[in-house]
């Protein structure tokens, strides 16, 4: 067990400041009187603490492409990130379709415990959209799994989608859609839109997201499932999901950091660091979802960290894979376009990047807990004047294929406590090292 | 002028330059010695990821005319279907010394790419990249225009003129060019094509757009008619297809001698090639007098013999 640590004049959720006493995994007191003899006491003077932040849509690549991620670099680049927790999706080889791979996955994680690695699982068998997996299987297991994802494709048939609400309601589970028509996305590469006309890119059509997403909310409410939208990136689903919630659908609803930040102009140039699926979307489907976001339509941000190796990067645009790496940059990509802007308080952000995800993932026994006295100290300890250039090199991820790179980011997590354990920790924490 | 990847972004001044020296190199091919010093010693490589002989022969005699010498590398199965990357064979290009790499290839961007990366430090010239850009076949058509409806053409664009450009915009690099290329040197385009056959931001381009071809003949006075190649498989009227069938696509946007008489008597009738007689253009109309279908191809040598010139020649002379 770690020692005791005292973290001093800290800002709970950016707002009244106390002291943190951490021991024996537990959060035991808001006064650094009540510190242990033996603690170790840091200075928390103008950082800001929040839950262990908790990731609903993680890619660790462990089973199968262990050049791009372990679950092991994949816990790293989350703890310093400053995530406690992280749902690892099930598009590994093999697919996490069933109760052996997610228990791999879930023992590898407590074997390295750096994060609590909650595997998801997959919704139908190898992720081919044709039979359900045994979800009960992977419900009962070791790893308890309540999410489950074919994400990286949708569940287009809607027969099997509304069959997979209905079952996962035995567990308790939520459905988590990649919202894609298949047929109007076939070869797309980018947005449709001013840009792909005329850099000459097939399109990938904001209705292939929104008639998707506006088929399963009516599933949804037909039949009473648990359902939530990953990475929403058009005006439309934003609207669609409002709708929905106005009419008391069990729906959430997930925003990701770069489709809170970037557009499909950053596509010019060809860089396929900005292919990304669903793509980077016009300014205006930007500012739905910051606006989204902003009212509560949606209800979490989730980072969708997708790495790749190198190679899957450095060529046409086309032959290049989707996805980005979010883990190491959510904090400050989330600080620079909602807190700095006034549009999110710190109090929620833990909101959105803590306590609804471990609700959403039925992980709110352990995570998104108050930071309050005989809670589990997860922890994360934010420093909103720590601005940083994001470079190349400086990941924990086993990848680099970050849009950010050359970019200034405001803040970032600069240390994170797993049930009092510290996971990461910036220079100025040397002294909470074991 | 390092590269040349496109003529979105090209000045007028620069693109009357490429079409003055087109002339002048045109002017040498009508000698008894048609091959110039120019380029001696510089190496030109010809990196063509898809096929296309007409393209690559005309860049072949266009740096062979100039002296180069030439390297043919016919990289089929490109990265994109997992065969060697863009970026080795551009480092093993590098490596070799190429001055100029004239580079084709199915993916859009490919040549943008090869020009930024860092990869490599000759010129590059985009021979057609995916749906992208296609700037040297843009530039003969201007040139091949220019000389046929312009008087006295040297130092002048094409202003006041009116192109009609017919058939599959969503897919071709050549009507990308065309439409940059031609409203730059002052002329108005108008496409026509079905719906389906235009991508979904066309309304922001600088053009006209008009989805029969009878009503474009009615409503402009046209200068030039385009006629794109049409892919056979996107006519099936499948779940794949963009338009019912070949036989309708002819009836609503064939240029046939009946369309082709209700031109403006100067008109001219052009084609980037190859062309599908009978579907797209009907032989009475792609070879009548109005044609200047072969002209393109002969002005091409000497376009690309001007781009090959101003990269390479030019860089010293600066």
């Amino acid at each position: 067990m770690s020692r005791p640590i005292v973290i001093t004049n800290v800002s709970l959720y950016g707002e009244e400041t106390a002291d943190l006493v951490i021991a024996d995994g537990a959060i035991t007191s808001l006064s650094a009187a009540d510190a242990p003899a033996d603690a170790v006491t840091v200075d928390g003077s103008g950082l800001v603490a929040l839950p262990g932040l908790v990731d609903l849509h993680t890619h660790l690549r462990e089973p199968g492409r262990e050049d791009s991620e372990t679950i092991e670099t994949g816990s790293r680049a989350a703890a310093k990130g400053g995530f406690t927790a992280v749902h690892a999706m099930a598009n590994t080889t093999p697919v996490a379709d069933t109760a052996g791979v997610v228990e791999q996955v879930y023992s590898r994680g407590k074997e390295i415990g750096l994060v609590d690695v909650y595997p998801v699982g997959a919704v139908t068998v190898g992720l081919a959209g044709e039979h359900l997996s045994e979800m009960g299987a992977m419900a009962d297991s070791r790893a308890r799994v309540r999410v489950f994802s074919d994400d990286g494709k949708p569940v287009a048939d809607p027969v099997l989608m509304r069959r997979a609400l209905e079952y996962a309601k035995t567990f308790g589970g939520v459905v988590v859609q990649h919202a894609q028509e298949p047929r109007l996305t076939e070869g797309a590469q980018m947005h449709e839109g001013i840009v792909s006309a005329e850099l000459g890119l097939a399109g990938w059509p904001a209705v292939a997201e929104e008639s998707i997403i506006a088929r399963d909310v009516l599933l949804a409410g037909h039949v009473g499932g648990r359902y939530h939208v990953q990475h929403v990136s058009t005006e439309g689903s934003v609207d669609i999901i409002r709708w929905a919630k106005s009419r008391g659908i069990d729906v959430t609803a997930e925003a990701t950091p770069h489709h809170l930040l970037l557009t499909d102009e950053n596509a010019r140039g060809y860089d396929p660091r900005f292919k990304v699926n669903p793509p980077l979307r016009p300014q205006r489907d930007v500012d739905a979802v910051r606006a989204g976001l902003e009212d509560g339509t949606l209800d979490i941000v989730a980072t969708d960290h997708a790495p790749h190796p190198t190679e899957d990067k450095d060529c046409e645009w086309a032959a290049a894979a989707f996805g980005m790496i979010g883990l190491e940059t959510a904090v400050g990509v989330l600080q620079k376009v909602m807190v700095d802007t006034g549009r999110l308080t710190w109090r929620d952000v833990a909101r959105v990047l803590s306590e609804t995800p471990a609700r959403i993932g039925r992980v709110d026994e352990e995570h998104g807990r108050p930071l309050a006295v005989g809670e589990p100290a997860n922890v994360t300890l934010i420093d909103p004047a720590d601005a940083w250039t994001v470079e190349r090199d400086g990941f924990a991820s086993r990848s680099s294929n970050s849009p950010y790179i050359g970019m200034e980011l405001p803040g970032r997590a600069v240390a994170t406590f797993l049930r009092g354990t510290p996971t990461y920790y910036s220079a100025r924490f040397q002294e909470v090292a074991q | 002028m390092k590269h040349l990847l496109g003529t979105d972004g090209m000045s007028r001044e620069d693109a009357v330059l490429l079409l003055d020296t087109a002339a002048q190199m045109a002017a040498t091919q009508e000698r008894e010695v048609r091959k110039l010093p120019t380029l001696r010693g510089k190496t030109v490589v010809n990196l063509f990821f898809e096929d296309s002989t007409r393209t690559r022969i005309s860049f072949e005699a266009a740096a062979k005319r100039l002296s180069a010498d030439v390297i043919n590398f016919s990289a089929k199965g490109s990265s994109v279907s997992k065969g060697e990357s863009l970026k080795d064979t551009a480092l093993t290009l590098q490596a070799m010394g190429a001055d100029a790499v004239v580079i084709r290839h199915s993916a859009s961007g490919a040549a943008y790419q090869l020009a930024h990366s860092g990869w490599l430090r000759g010129s590059v010239l985009n021979a057609g990249d995916g749906t992208h850009q296609h700037p040297t076949q843009a530039l003969l058509d201007a040139f091949t225009a220019r000389r046929r409806l312009v008087d006295d053409p040297e130092g002048k664009g094409l202003d006041g003129l009116t192109l009609a450009i017919v058939g599959d915009v969503l897919h071709s690099r050549v009507v990308r060019s065309n439409v940059s290329l031609w409203t730059t040197l002052g002329a108005k385009v108008v496409l026509v094509a079905p719906p389906t056959l235009l991508p979904v931001g066309v309304s922001t381009w600088p053009v006209e757009v008009v989805h029969r071809l009878d009503h474009a003949i009615d409503r402009f006075d046209l200068d030039a008619v385009m006629m794109l190649r049409v892919q056979r498989e996107r006519m099936t009227g499948g779940g794949d297809a963009f338009f019912p069938s070949p036989e309708e696509y002819t009836r609503l946007y064939g240029l046939d001698r009946s369309r082709m008489d209700r031109l403006p008597s100067h008109a001219i009738v052009m084609h980037p090639g190859p062309m599908n007689r009978g579907l797209e253009i009907a032989a009475e109309a792609a070879d009548s007098d109005r044609s200047v279908i072969v002209e393109q191809v002969a002005n091409g040598v000497a376009v690309r013999m001007a781009a090959l010139y101003l990269l390479l020649a030019g860089e010293e002379a600066a």
